[in-house]
């Protein structure tokens, strides 16, 4: 590896202040940086050295897998690996495999920026390296919107948690969580939750959410809320937290009736309602959709030679889907790795109101298919009946009827019409047109 | 360095109430001269009341009452507090402000405010033409109509710079007695017996740096001058993404009532926007409310409307200790060995060092002798600050040591090196808080999403307490217990 001394200025490439430095260390070249041993990382890691390309994985965290580490509930693997296991045997299983592939595994090290030439600097206890890569594979992730963002008023006490940090206390560090819990929403995430304070001896005194209905299956729903008597108040927000020292209670008030009322707890916990990790990708001129680095179908950035996958482009999908992103990202780097090539124009996939967005959000090829064929969108609120439709410039090119599409929860729409896009037209739109079904789509009525 | 045995708290020369910012720039100047100085603070940190909630603005005092004591004292404070910065690593920066008007009203008031700053001594202030304004801050919301431009304007970390002062102070020999509310005070003729929970507490000379319970503690003395009225600011910060949205302190042109909303970056990289101005009736109050926040949303939203697209990383609210009178509560009693510094509203974090300085005067006229004694000035503080070498960017300091190197929090980019270095220091951290003001560790984007168990869990095997929960122990509350 060639080395060098070359001083690093920091932060030029997204603001003209200046940043202190210079940190210098030695350079690294490797033909892919990985940055996040979470599902996506590793699996696009074990399939890169399929392909014979060096790779090196950066992972902050002391140890790899991301979130899985933490959650102990089954469910892990099935799309992937085909075998369902718990979150930490999964994250064990992806960190066994990047192993055994000889994958390059730098655990504890923080990619903190890109240095001027568009490689990776990183802090690890071994001191600051600056990666020199033919590739860049961002797979930061995604993490819960804390309490603060979501500007929830009222004191500041303790006790006030997400899923992510509650797991951590309860499952890695063994520490006290406390006695008596809210669970602030009702999506996938927030029953696991549940899961994990009553596993823990903690009571969960109610479950709120601002949308009518719960966002999980019912079978979910029962095995936690239901099992555990946990009232679920729907169309209901967190209005104010109390307590000095450690939370006391907190005001919940009903959207429909306007009745405010008290709960005792000492514990909230802020579930789901994703934030892509995008923070490295827009600290480089990295174009941005939504709330997502946009990338085309084969999770190419806006930048040549960066590419994104997982939930930081899809925030958030399970695991296992997350772990395909990755593995197809791998093979689009390795092509890039063989011939250089980087599509040129591209076509916007855009959602419009009410969904939030679409995953890829840039079509460049129509040969190239998206992770498993499919869209990904997301809505705000509950809809239905009505009818998602792909089109462009007026030209319908895909339309499925939905019962109901459910906020929080995957939705997925059939990607294969995009071969009839047209490359040099306008935008590709996902949109939503309610009524019941018109009757070109009776044959694909409820295929979700 | 609490002394525990009841003989050493007695026969302090001089004991200082309030461990605010300005009772430990007092106490750090007192720590310069041959005398047996105590801080006695009603909580359990240092800078926990009105000085950690504020906008951290270091303000020059272009728009005090001339003449006034606020005034002078912001203009002597400016250049020591430059000096002692730059000397110890307190983050300070100064982007200058531009004061910004909005309204043909304001922008004819620019003019009158430009010359109450030269009056004020600040002579560098001047006119900004909209076009030049919209060049300097490409971002700011259509319909400014022009603005003044205050070069000297800056930001400072309000919680490094308490424990700078609260650092040297101690090196200097000074004790600090935690979780000590004055009870009562007892003149017996030549000293005072001040009864704090844990004891008794002896000293000749009294000085009141009680902030917003300053009022309490002068009618202990026996007087009725002043009466905290506190004034509630919430605040919100802005993602660190938000940065480039903004290059100068936003300032609104201010009312007789307030000084308005502002948009400031912040030393360690974020964007801040507040305060309100609420008068309450609690000294405690410092909830934050749904109206406050959509009302500070609503200001924000027009001074820079990008700033909402992006994440708010905290909201948070402090209490200014603000008074009936519109200039600081500083006065001398010589017969009761005896200065009041309070009603120092929401200038106290840039005005410390001269307030200090003042206090010191005015002790020595009232007969405190003074002789000065061999001592530490200024101590080396951990750099926090965004236009610092941060460790995580120190080759050096990983070299030396690798703990620089294991970044734990990672929105803030804090090491367990720095965390360590925190829970080891003089004025060790001992609670979340603590540990969080020292370090920034936890009061990042992800609000301990990904650290906050790790953190818990070295706070715990360092000060060998369990705690509960993420934010156990003393919260985030003002002064007062």
């Amino acid at each position: 590896m060639p080395r060098t001394a070359t001083g690093l200025r920091f932060g030029d490439l997204v603001t003209t202040r200046p940043v202190p430095g210079p940190a210098t260390g030695p350079e690294r070249a490797v033909d892919v940086l990985v940055v996040g041993g979470g599902p996506s990382g590793l699996a696009a890691a074990v399939e890169l050295r399929r392909h014979l390309a060096t790779v090196a994985v950066v992972e902050r965290e002391a140890s790899l897998g991301g979130i899985p580490r933490h959650t102990r509930h089954s469910g892990y693997g099935l799309r992937d690996l085909h075998r369902l296991m718990s979150g930490p045997e999964y994250a064990r299983r992806y960190a066994t495999l990047a192993e055994r592939a000889s994958v390059e595994l730098h655990v504890s090290t923080t990619a903190t920026d890109w240095s001027p030439d568009g490689g990776i600097v990183t802090t690890s206890p071994s001191g600051i390296v600056r990666w020199a890569p033919r590739a860049v594979l961002l797979a930061t992730g995604c993490r819960e919107r804390p309490r603060a963002a979501r500007l929830v008023p009222g004191d500041r006490p303790g006790g006030v948690l997400t899923t992510g940090s509650l797991q951590q206390f309860a499952d890695l560090f063994h520490l006290p969580v406390g006695a008596r819990a809210v669970v602030v929403g009702a999506e996938h995430v927030s029953f696991s939750a549940i899961h994990t304070l009553t596993a823990h001896g903690v009571s969960v005194a109610a479950m709120v959410t601002g949308q009518p209905h719960p966002q999980t299956y019912a079978v979910l729903r029962t095995l936690t809320a239901g099992r555990h008597r946990v009232p679920v108040h729907t169309s209901t927000d967190v209005v104010a937290i109390h307590g000095t020292d450690r939370v006391s209670a907190v005001d919940l008030a009903d959207r429909r009736s306007g009745a405010r009322w008290s709960v005792a707890c000492d514990t909230v916990v802020f579930t789901g309602d994703w934030v892509p990790d995008y923070e490295l990708a827009r600290r480089r001129p990295v174009a941005m959709a939504g709330p997502h680095p946009s990338v085309d179908q084969w999770l190419r950035t806006s930048s040549p030679g960066v590419f994104a996958a997982g939930n930081l482009v899809h925030a958030a999908e399970t695991a296992d889907i997350a772990a395909l992103g990755g593995r197809q990202a791998a093979r689009a780097i390795a092509r890039y790795l063989a011939d250089g090539s980087w599509p040129g124009g591209a076509v916007d996939v855009v959602a419009s109101e009410p969904l939030l967005w679409v995953h890829p959000a840039r079509l460049t090829s129509k040969s190239e298919r998206p992770t498993r064929d499919r869209l990904l969108t997301r809505v705000g609120r509950f809809l239905g009946p009505g009818t998602i439709e792909l089109s462009q410039g007026g030209r319908v090119l895909h339309a499925a009827h939905h019962r109901r599409l459910v906020p929080n929860r995957s939705i997925s729409v059939a990607a294969a019409s995009l071969a009839s896009a047209d490359l040099g037209g306008g935008s590709v739109v996902l949109g939503w047109h309610p009524g019941r079904r018109a009757t070109e789509n009776a044959d694909r009525a409820g295929s979700e | 360095m609490s002394p525990t045995e009841a003989d050493a708290r007695s026969g302090y020369d001089v004991a200082v109430i309030g461990a605010g910012v300005v009772g430990v720039a007092i106490a750090r100047e007192l720590s310069r001269y041959e005398l047996r100085t105590v801080v006695l603070e009603a909580c359990s940190d240092v800078g926990t009341g009105t000085t950690k909630a504020n906008t951290a603005i270091r303000h020059t005092g272009f728009d005090a009452k001339p003449g006034s004591l606020e005034a002078m004292l912001l203009r002597r404070a400016y250049p020591l507090l430059s000096e002692y910065a730059a000397r110890t690593g307190i983050p300070v920066e100064t982007p200058g402000a531009l004061l910004v008007a909005w309204t043909a009203e304001q922008l004819a008031r620019l003019d009158a405010l430009a010359t109450q700053a030269r009056e004020n001594g600040i002579q560098d202030v001047h006119a900004v033409r909209v076009a030049e304004l919209y060049a300097r801050e490409p971002r700011l919301g259509h319909g400014a109509l022009g603005a003044l431009a205050i070069p000297g304007e800056g930001i400072v970390c309000p919680f490094t710079t308490p424990l700078a002062f609260a650092t040297e102070a101690l090196a200097n020999g000074v004790c600090l007695e935690l979780d000590a509310p004055v009870r009562s005070i007892q003149d017996s003729g030549d000293g005072y017996a001040i009864s704090i929970p844990h004891g008794l507490v002896q000293a000749r000379w009294v000085v009141n740096a009680a902030g917003l319970c300053s009022d309490i503690i002068d009618r202990m003395m026996g007087h009725h001058r002043f009466t905290v009225h506190p004034r509630r600011g919430q605040l919100i910060v802005f993602d660190k993404l938000a940065r480039p949205l903004v290059s100068s302190i936003l300032l609104p042109v201010p009312t007789p009532v307030s000084k308005g909303v502002l948009v400031a970056p912040t030393v360690f990289g974020n964007v801040l926007l507040g305060p309100t101005a609420e008068d309450v009736a609690d000294r405690v109050a410092t909830e934050t409310t749904a109206d406050g926040l959509a009302d500070l949303l609503a200001k924000g939203g027009s001074i820079l409307p990008a700033l909402l697209e992006e994440e708010v990383t905290a909201t948070y609210a402090g209490l200014r200790a603000a008074t009936e009178h519109a200039d600081y509560q500083i006065h001398c009693d010589p017969a009761q060995r005896y200065v009041c510094a309070g009603g120092i509203r929401s200038t106290g974090l840039s005005a410390s060092m001269g307030i200090a300085a003042h206090v010191v005067e005015l002790l020595a006229d009232a007969g405190l002798r003074l002789r000065c004694a061999a001592s530490h000035h200024g101590v080396p503080m951990p750099p926090l600050g965004e236009s610092q070498l941060r460790r995580f960017r120190d080759a050096q300091a990983i070299a030396g040591n690798p703990a620089y190197g294991e970044i734990v929090c990672h929105c803030e980019r804090v090491t367990r090196g720095e965390l360590v270095d925190a829970l080891e220091a003089p004025l060790a951290a001992r609670s979340m808080d603590g540990l969080r003001r020292r370090t920034r560790a936890g009061l990042g984007r992800c609000q301990g999403f990904y650290c906050s168990a790790a953190i818990t869990s070295l706070l715990d095997e360092r000060t060998g307490r369990a705690l509960e929960g993420t934010r156990a122990t003393h919260s985030d509350r003002a002064a007062v217990r």
